[in-house]
């Protein structure tokens, strides 16, 4: 049975904008799914309605078995993790992360147990007597993790917990998350608009765009088989190169540069993606390409040129030595992507 | 943080005076005054004062009106500053949960804060006219025989409601400001957290509105001793009689009316040394207590 299971959740806000268009579909028990989108596309529309902090315009929300669309906040069993992480400035960390379990009657040497074991899970047992402004962001992080976990949830949700961090706190951070996660075994929904958190922390992944979902699957299947021409461009970097060609006599081909076989019904105009790294240099390969700018990146390099006058970047290893100009490249058929040129579907 | 300098050093000076001008003639020379007229014994026409040392405030302290007023003076400041801070802080609440017209909602309460204390009061004289005042027909409808100006606690009771109406526009702007500040994901938080909406306001509200109160809290305390001169004034007609007053009003009515100059400056300088110690009293509790961010 499912954990968490949407049927046709849509919000409309007052204003009249649809912030989500009908979204169905359910979180198993202990998975960790991860929303992923631009900014605006809804995300954090879709968790707040899980949390209860926004209401449903329509269909159904269950959590566990229980239809939870009309139900409270505090009775859904759910903690939230904010992006400010939303510490309550007067509290001590102590009272800031017991606070949730002080309103559920649970009694005190209960409640002083399990801030101990939050706070030295955590590592903020040195902390527990400072105020929140005491804090640094991390360790503040720290303590919204702290008073999510204490709760033993049915359901975590998190919105960008992570984008207040630095570059390196993020990594260590998203590390220390997904194994938190993972030990505690609680479902949990995870908003961002950083790829590379998706990529790594999901079980699986939804992307969505302009208030619809994109696609749902798990990372690989994300990154390697995007469902439509905004999966392939959204994630990845630099994203899945899309060039424009057509399907004639059931090959993909952009001019007289035949490609791959395409699916039996096809034809027409389509984009055909490919991601830079499946690209690799080859002096007898089909590609020619010119080379106009070499990125180094230390362990490999990016290069970005054009494929018969349509731009194109590809991934290389740093052993392979690289300059502009014009190159020879082949790619691996399996690896590319078709999608309808009309409506961006993958065919 | 940049720091600008004067090159000429009498360029600051002349441009403090006409503040320091201000402060002098309107504050230090009255006080001075004030403190100077409470040891002397003036008489009637003004013609000849003695020294009497201490005997003014000797005279106070056995002073049974005095005690009086002071006592009214305690209940009456306790009773506005609590009413109009509680009243505000209860529609501040009501007033952040509108979303829809709560700017008129928000401009027909400030409204209030135009009127001046005198003006209030004359309202008040209108609201408990003894023949068709409305406000005294309701109350004689509920049974209350209301006489403005005539009974002592019906009197009182006027002064208070007055008081608190006119306070509390201000106090409720601030509270809303001060509600509006608390950082939405916080109360999201609480709202996850807490069932009880009673709780959340307990719990994080209240702590986190505790700031602008304390700073209400001195502000109405002050307007209570002070800035209800006005509508006293305005609803006993400069006609204390048996009425209640405050302190304040006292020494107004001894120096002016009853020609007291000497009992009116003690009693000043009484009300000088109080305000002090509440100010000072305010600096150290701001300093000590109320900073979270
Ligand atoms: N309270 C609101 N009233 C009206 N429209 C809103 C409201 N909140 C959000 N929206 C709109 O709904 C859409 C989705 O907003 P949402 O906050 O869910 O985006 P998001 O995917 O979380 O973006 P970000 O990555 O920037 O946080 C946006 O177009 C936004 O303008
Ligand atoms: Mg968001």
């Amino acid at each position: 049975m499912a954990q968490v299971t949407l049927s046709g959740i849509t919000k409309t806000y007052p204003n009249g904008v649809t912030a989500v268009h009908p979204a169905s579909f359910s979180i198993p028990h202990g998975e960790f799914i991860v929303l992923v989108g631009p900014s605006g596309c809804g995300k954090s529309t879709m968790l707040r309605m899980i949390a209860g902090l926004e209401d449903i315009s329509a269909g159904d929300l269950h959590i566990g078995a229980r239809l939870v669309n009309h139900i409270d906040p505090a009775d859904r069993d759910i903690a939230m993790v904010f992006q400010n992480y939303a510490l309550y400035p007067h509290m001590s960390v102590r009272k800031n992360i017991g606070y949730g379990l002080k309103n559920r009657k649970i009694p005190q040497a209960q409640i002083d147990q399990k801030v101990a074991e939050a706070s030295a899970l955590l590592n903020l047992d040195d902390y527990l007597d400072r105020k929140p402004s005491q804090l640094s962001g991390g360790q503040r992080q720290r303590v919204a993790m702290g008073r999510a976990i204490v709760r033993d949830p049915a359901l975590f949700l998190f919105d960008e917990p992570l984008s207040n961090l630095d570059a390196k706190l993020r990594n260590q951070m998203r590390i220390e998350i997904k194994a938190l996660q993972r030990r505690l075994g609680v479902t949990s929904v995870y908003v961002t608009h950083d790829q590379v958190e998706a990529m790594t922390m999901a079980d699986r992944i939804i992307v969505m765009n302009e208030g619809r979902i994109e696609q749902i699957g798990s990372p690989s299947e994300i990154y390697h088989s995007p469902a439509t021409t905004f999966v392939a461009s959204f994630m990845g970097a630099p994203p899945m190169n899309l060039l424009h060609g057509e399907i004639l006599n059931g090959m993909a081909q952009i001019g007289d540069l035949r490609l791959a076989a395409a699916p039996k019904a096809a034809s027409g105009a389509v984009v055909i993606g490919l991601r830079p790294e499946d690209i690799t240099p080859d002096a007898a390969g089909p590609l020619m390409l010119d080379i106009a700018l070499v990125e180094e990146l230390g362990a490999h390099r990016l290069l970005h040129g054009s494929l018969l006058g349509q731009p194109i970047s590809l991934h290389v290893s740093k052993d392979i030595a690289a300059s502009t100009g014009p190159l020879r490249a082949s790619f691996k058929p399996e690896t590319l992507s078709l999608f309808a040129a009309d409506t961006g579907v993958r065919l | 943080m940049k720091r600008a300098a004067f090159t000429n050093r009498w360029l600051p000076i002349l441009l403090l005076l006409p503040q320091m001008a201000i402060i002098v003639v309107f504050f230090y020379w009255p006080a001075w005054h004030a403190l100077t007229s409470s040891f002397y014994l003036q008489d009637p026409f003004g013609f000849s004062e003695t020294f009497v040392g201490f005997a003014n405030y000797t005279s106070l302290w056995k002073s049974a009106p005095y005690a009086r007023a002071a006592s009214f003076t305690v209940v009456f400041s306790l009773l506005v500053t609590f009413l109009s801070l509680a009243i505000a802080l209860l529609l501040a609440v009501k007033a952040d949960k509108v979303i829809k017209g709560a700017k008129a909602y928000r401009t027909a309460l400030m409204w209030v804060y135009a009127v001046a204390p005198p003006v209030a009061g004359v309202m008040g004289i209108i609201l408990f006219n003894q023949s068709w005042g409305p406000l005294t027909r309701f109350l004689t409808m509920l049974g209350w025989d209301f006489k403005l100006g005539v009974n002592y606690y019906d009197t009182a009771f006027a002064m208070v409601l007055v008081s608190v109406w006119k306070q509390i526009p201000v106090n409720f702007i601030f509270f809303l400001s001060g509600l509006q500040s608390i950082p939405k994901s916080v109360r999201e938080a609480a709202l996850i957290d807490n069932r009880s909406a009673s709780g959340r306001f307990w719990d994080i509200t209240f702590p986190l509105l505790a700031p602008t109160g304390f700073f209400l809290l001195i502000t109405n305390i002050t307007y209570s001793l002070f800035d209800t001169f006005g509508v006293i004034d305005t609803l006993v007609k400069g006609e204390p009689g048996n009425n209640p007053m405050t302190l304040v009003y006292k020494v107004y009515v001894d120096g002016f009316r009853g020609n007291d100059m000497g009992g009116s400056s003690a009693q000043s300088v009484i009300l000088m040394v109080l305000v002090l110690a509440m100010t000072i009293a305010q600096f150290r509790l701001v300093e000590r207590r109320i900073h979270y961010t």
